[in-house]
């Protein structure tokens, strides 16, 4: 192990000094521009935080000549961005809902836009892919119970689902047939072997047939005859296969006693009409949506306008 | 000089100031071979964006182009989308593989005539030949103090190396636009910001490379030298000193050919010779002949050196082999009228034969060794499945994604519907209508955002408009009962006279039998 450097002969580079089993290490010097170009990266950084905040101070930081924050870029970007969606936002407030079809490619910005909003409004109950859950409707099944053209829907969100004080909303109240005492146990049990019934759900039986006269009395005002339901009254449909608080004994026997009655907040209010109308063309996207067929005149001016 | 005493003295130097090379000019076979290579590469990169090739009404018409706006690679009849990239990451691996096949036959050729810092470099030291002169014109320049000839030489070489430069970058940009419109748009000043900040970046990186950094590149910064040093093998062809034929030199003997030729030195009222011209005559003399090798170490090969190394210390990471000092060399010898490639290009298996005094190899049997062989059966191997799969790619793909969110819905008929977002590529250069249709479903019905479930039949038609996707969502309704994920198809054919077709595997789900 030799220490000291010597000239290598052949290259004329001394070596660093060491030797291990008689290989050596040449010391080649680096060529100089490599160094200026540490000194290049030097300059920079002490430019960089000179224009740029840079420094920790004890509450915040040296702020930079140039005043760049991300905070800022951010609020220019989305600024960009709702300038460049300006015209779409206009147009959308112009057209009345129900004409919204007419203009596919206003259609498809606002199903676009309604997805976005849909993500941040609509999730916490009907789930990110509009699936709800128990008490929550499925929206991307063909079964509605206020109505599924994009005018219903419409309504729906704008105004909400019972909420108090508003007197647009959809209302309904289904009597709790057992908490109140119309029914007895054994009379609910049979309603519900009725409705089981005619949902297929369970093969005709003589609890069935007792429940029959029952229904009729109690139910069909609302439910239909056949069980079909009726849209005025946000009264489900019991003769097909979707459930909203479950198809089960148990579950029908919970609604009849105690009734069900769920809400929806209503988000005229809440949300400028631009992104409603979003909403309502996003949710009749959803592969239920039903076609919207106009109303004779002086029907549609008893309803209440949905367009606001 | 300084340099000098610190490679002498014990301190290390730890930084080096670089030492100036002042390539010397030659003229010589493989000179030419560089002015024909740097012509033709110069011509292909300049000439290549302006090529014209009618593609139809909807795709440019520029012959190569690299649009990426829109995903999409023109060269010439092959159009290339994004996910088709595999062809151009196999022109990679073939460039590659090339690589390695030229680097084991003919060793660094690239490195020598075709690389770009190799050209551009060359180029460059042509423009300061044509204002400083040659060599020793050059080295005198750089000596002398400042005064208004070297100002305006400098300033000229420079101000005609920035000109280079711009156009360097100034043509990488129309590889990637219509070639005519930017080129109008970048004189109006209307041109993308980026084509103004490409060609700023490549003006200052050509000016810098090939200007300034030079040999630097290829000894500190390239890889390449080191990943062919461990290419090359015995067998690879280098530029080699033939020190069997050149050892001892010449100059090692000087001081005793002087004491030993009088006439030489005792003929005081001769013009005294110098350099080259003394060697020569001193070499030419047949006694001296029999005792030196054929180097009179004129250091001709030294000074046209554009890496500035002196070959004769043996292969090394520093030379490119472009062969210039093999036309240094032959002049010399020439002169002398000894046979030429003293220096030249050889392997180390032949020179180890020539040095006992054997016949080397042909070079026929050199190139065709199992090395080249299996890099060249790779390469052509590479090549014609690209070729082939090129020419039997379908233009016409359809993509399924299925929707995750939810899995299906219940209809309140009991029916289960699944969605899908279909993707249908129309690459070709016309509008085509497809029919999609799901196979393995019986009884399925499909319709799209805009149909309705009582409108749907078995199949839809879809318009797909041309060189572009038509993205689609569909929804497929079918009866519950049937297994819980059901494999199915989705194949889409072009309703015209050639029907292309293509199909994507993909599933139908229901709900399992709990509920």
């Amino acid at each position: 192990m030799a220490d000291k450097p010597r000239i290598d002969e052949p290259t004329g580079t001394p070596t660093v000094g060491h030797e291990w089993d008689g290989i050596e290490e040449l010391d080649t010097p680096m060529p100089r521009w490599w160094l200026y170009t540490l000194y290049a990266t030097i300059a920079f950084s002490l430019i960089y935080t000179i224009l740029y905040p840079a420094w920790p101070l004890l509450n915040s930081a040296t702020s930079g000549l140039l005043g760049w924050t991300a905070r800022g870029d951010y609020e220019r970007s989305v600024a960009a961005e709702e300038q460049r969606n300006a015209p779409v936002r206009a147009a959308l407030s112009r057209i009345p809902i129900e004409r919204l079809a007419e203009s596919s490619a206003l259609m498809q910005s606002a199903i676009e836009g309604g997805r976005a909003a849909f993500k941040v409004q609509c999730v916490q109950c009907h789930g990110s892919g509009a699936v709800g859950g128990k008490g929550y409707p499925n929206l991307n099944d063909d079964d509605w119970l206020w109505g599924g053209n994009i005018k219903d829907i419409h309504q729906t969100l704008a105004e909400g689902i019972r909420q108090p004080g508003n007197d647009n909303t959809r209302t309904s109240i289904m009597p709790a047939f057992g908490r109140d005492g119309i029914l007895n146990a054994d009379q609910i049990d049979d309603v519900v072997s009725y409705v089981r019934v005619i949902a297929k759900q369970e093969r005709p039986n003589a609890s069935a047939r007792r429940g029959t006269q029952l229904y009729a009395d109690n139910c069909a005002a609302c439910h239909g005859a056949a069980g079909e339901g009726n849209r005025t009254f946000g009264a489900p449909r019991l003769n097909d296969a979707i459930w909203l608080y479950g198809g089960d004994r148990e579950a029908l026997t919970e609604t009849v006693t105690n009734a069900r009655r769920g809400m929806m907040p209503a988000w005229g209010p809440r949300l400028d009409p631009v992104t409603v109308k979003m909403l309502a063309a996003y949710v009749h996207s959803l592969g239920g949506g039903e076609a919207y067929i106009p109303e004779a005149p002086a029907a549609a001016a008893a309803t209440p306008d949905g367009s606001r | 000089m300084d340099l000098a005493k610190a490679r002498i003295s014990d301190e290390p130097q730890l930084f080096e100031a670089r030492r100036k090379i002042f390539p010397k000019a030659i003229d010589g076979n493989y000179r030419r071979l560089k002015w024909a290579a740097m012509l033709v590469t110069l011509t292909i990169y300049y000439v290549t964006p302006w090529l014209r090739w009618d593609r139809g009404a909807y795709a440019p018409h520029q012959a190569v182009l690299i649009d990426l706006p829109h995903r999409r690679f023109y060269m010439f009849a092959i159009e290339i989308w994004p996910h088709e990239f595999y062809y151009v990451a196999g022109l990679l691996i073939m460039a590659g593989v090339g690589l390695f096949l030229i680097t084991s036959a003919v060793g660094r050729a690239w490195c020598g005539y075709a690389c770009p810092q190799t050209v551009w470099t060359d180029l460059f030291l042509h423009v300061e030949r044509a204002i400083d002169g040659d060599r020793n014109a050059q080295i005198k320049l750089q000596r002398a103090p400042w005064g208004p000839v070297k100002i305006a030489k400098r300033l000229a070489k420079h101000l005609i190396w920035l000109v280079i430069a711009a156009a360097t970058g100034g043509a990488w940009i129309f590889y990637f636009a219509d070639a005519p419109t930017l080129a109008r748009q970048f004189v109006e000043g209307i041109a993308p910001y980026q084509a103004y900040l490409t060609v700023g970046i490549l003006t200052a990186t050509t000016y810098t490379m090939g200007g300034i950094l030079r040999e630097q590149v290829c000894i500190y910064m390239c890889p390449w030298p080191r990943i062919q040093g461990a290419m090359l093998d015995e067998k690879s062809l280098m530029v080699t000193y033939k020190y069997w034929r050149g050892e001892p030199r010449t100059h090692g003997i000087k001081r005793a050919a002087e004491a030993a030729f009088q006439p030489l030195q005792g003929d005081k009222g001769a013009a005294p010779q110098h350099g080259l011209e003394a060697l020569v005559a001193l070499a030419a003399d047949p006694k001296l002949a029999s005792r030196v090798g054929d180097c009179i170490d004129c250091n001709a090969c030294v000074s046209v050196c554009p890496t500035g190394i002196d070959i004769r210390n043996g292969p090394q990471i520093g030379c490119i082999t472009c062969g210039l000092c093999i036309d240094a060399c032959d002049e010399v010898m020439d002169r002398l009228d000894r046979p030429r490639r003293l220096i030249g290009y050889s392997t180390v298996a032949d020179e180890l034969i020539a040095a006992e005094g054997g016949t080397p190899e042909s070079p026929a049997a050199r190139l065709l060794r199992p090395r080249t062989i299996a890099y060249f059966l790779l390469w052509a191997g590479i090549g014609s499945g690209l070729l082939f799969s090129l020419g039997s790619r379908s233009r016409l793909d359809v993509s399924v994604r299925q929707e995750r969110n939810p899995l299906y819905v219940q209809l309140s008929d009991g029916t289960i519907r699944n969605s899908y977002t279909i993707n249908i590529r129309n690459m070709e250069g016309r509008p085509r209508t497809v029919t999609l249709a799901v196979d393995g479903l019986p009884g399925a019905r499909m319709w799209d955002e805009g149909g309705s479930r009582e409108s749907a039949g078995g199949t839809l038609a879809i318009p797909t408009p041309p060189d572009q996707v038509a993205r689609k969502r569909v929804y497929v309704a079918t009866s519950q009962a049937g297994p819980q994920r059901q494999p199915m198809r989705f194949v889409v054919t072009a309703r015209d006279a050639e029907a292309t077709s293509d199909r994507e595997q993909s599933f139908f789900e229901r709900p399992g039998e709990t509920r």
